[in-house]
């Protein structure tokens, strides 16, 4: 995947890892109308009165916005990006290594950022006191990790695969496998909580989480890719995602809109 | 811009198996001289509390320093500063109650100066993506009057981001629809 990034774009910078302060922003680009789903989702019941109405107001980004949360390894455990050894014994279920790279839209590495994660188990139950579907519990399985990304700005974690599970959003409905994601970035401007997609799902036409998402190339964005490349022999099998964040700003001091 | 971001998904219900920590609520260290709640509660458009929202908050200390490591603003001074909250409880009742100090004021763009206020970001089920907010402080009215952010809110709706000081701190409820529905903004 680096490889072709680069061959895109051709340019050696897409490697350069930031130096914290010279190169932080002073402000984030603006995004697109469509880049991400729409507040009210008519497929998506919950969106209805979860929303707001009025129109938002334009935030100028100000050093509240261009700073943020640094938490670093504060609260990364030393089995937290290992979701298979946090108990007395294995999870049950297919073991996967998920790694990938955290950018910025220019294609900057991201070092030192929070990653967490969490997700159902193998049988598509989340431990949590809410989620009560007839699907076994797992002892071994808690389902959340963390981890902080290195200098090149990569995550890994080791898990299980987790299952889809049905929902009372409309008759029949099935979420498609997931892992949550959620990711602080270097600035309040750039924090995302997203969801990991596996490659050909077959409930991902019927998914209105997933479909909210209108462009479908923006859709594949949030959808791993198997790899042979990370795969371990007689281990695990690997899935790779790589997650971007806004980028900055063209101008130090954007423009009144 | 090369590249496009990953797009927005909703945490969905079962966030609190991942994302809450037990001091998240703590944005200065339990018992920090000068300490204050923040306390409220985030209401849905039919005007019920949400219990299973996740709220994260973002501000500068009483100095106007951030908890940042690159540089802006300057390093805080004060002992165990975060400048960072996150409050999501598995068995929420709609309410959030963090503890901090009150920010001071800090630099807006051209020369302005910022009243005091935290940025928030709710996250909830049935939110595909977060929603922003500030909050400001009633008590301080002549730095309100002069914030370059209020300036941009219809005067009519300012009153939704100021937290009414109540014993030991402040209330900043959030309405995500309704008559006294929050601003939210577009950052």
């Amino acid at each position: 995947m680096t490889e072709e990034l680069q061959a895109e774009t051709g340019a050696d910078e897409v490697r350069t890892i930031y130096t914290p302060i010279a190169d932080t922003p002073t402000s984030y680009l603006r995004e697109p109308e469509g880049a991400h789903p729409p507040p009210d989702f008519e497929g998506y019941k919950s969106t209805a009165l979860r929303h707001p109405k009025q129109p938002l107001v334009y935030l100028p980004q100000t050093i509240t916005e261009i700073t943020g949360p640094q938490l670093g390894t504060l609260l990364v455990g030393e089995t937290d990006n290992d979701l298979t050894v946090q108990h007395a014994g294995e999870p049950i279920g297919e073991r996967i290594v998920v790694s990938g790279r955290v950018f910025d839209t220019e294609g900057k590495p991201l070092r030192g950022t929070l990653v967490e994660i969490w997700q159902a188990n193998s049988a598509g139950r989340y431990k949590h006191r809410w989620d009560r579907w007839p699907a076994p519990l797992d002892p071994n399985f808690s389902g959340a990790g963390r981890c902080v990304t290195d200098d090149e700005g990569r995550y890994q974690f080791t898990t299980i695969k987790p299952g889809p599970y049905p929902w009372g959003n409309h008759y029949n409905a099935w979420r498609p496998a997931h892992i949550h994601f959620s990711l602080l970035g270097r600035a309040f401007t750039q924090r995302l909580v997203t969801q990991m997609y596996f490659p050909g799902d077959p409930f991902f036409p019927f998914d209105p989480i997933f479909n909210s998402v209108r462009d479908p190339k923006a859709r594949e964005r949030m959808v791993s890719s198997f790899s042979i490349h990370d795969t371990v022999p007689n281990w695990a099998h690997a899935y790779e995602f790589d997650i971007y964040l806004r980028g900055p700003g063209a101008t130090p001091f954007e423009e009144e809109h | 811009m090369i590249f496009e971001t990953t797009p927005s998904q909703t945490v969905g219900p079962y966030f609190a198996i991942g994302l809450p920590f037990d001091v998240g609520p703590f944005v200065v260290p339990d018992g920090t001289p000068g300490a204050i709640h923040i306390t409220g509660t985030i209401y849905d458009g039919a005007g019920e509390p949400i219990p299973d929202f996740l709220l994260e908050t973002w501000q500068a200390d009483g100095d106007g320093h951030f908890a940042d490591v690159h540089g802006h603003g300057g390093p805080s001074q004060l002992d165990g500063f975060r400048g960072f909250a996150r409050y999501g409880l598995e068995d929420g009742d709609g309410s959030f109650d963090i503890v901090t100090v009150k920010p001071g004021s800090v630099p807006g763009l051209a020369g302005t100066i910022q009243a005091p206020h935290i940025d928030v970001s709710v996250f909830a089920r049935g939110m595909l993506h977060r929603s922003v907010t500030r909050i400001y402080f009633a008590d301080e009215v002549q730095a309100n009057a002069g914030d370059p952010v209020l300036a941009r809110v219809p005067v009519e709706r300012r009153a939704t981001l100021l937290a009414e000081p109540v014993e030991g701190g402040y209330q900043f409820d959030i309405r995500f629809q309704g008559p006294h529905e929050t601003v939210f903004f577009a950052v």
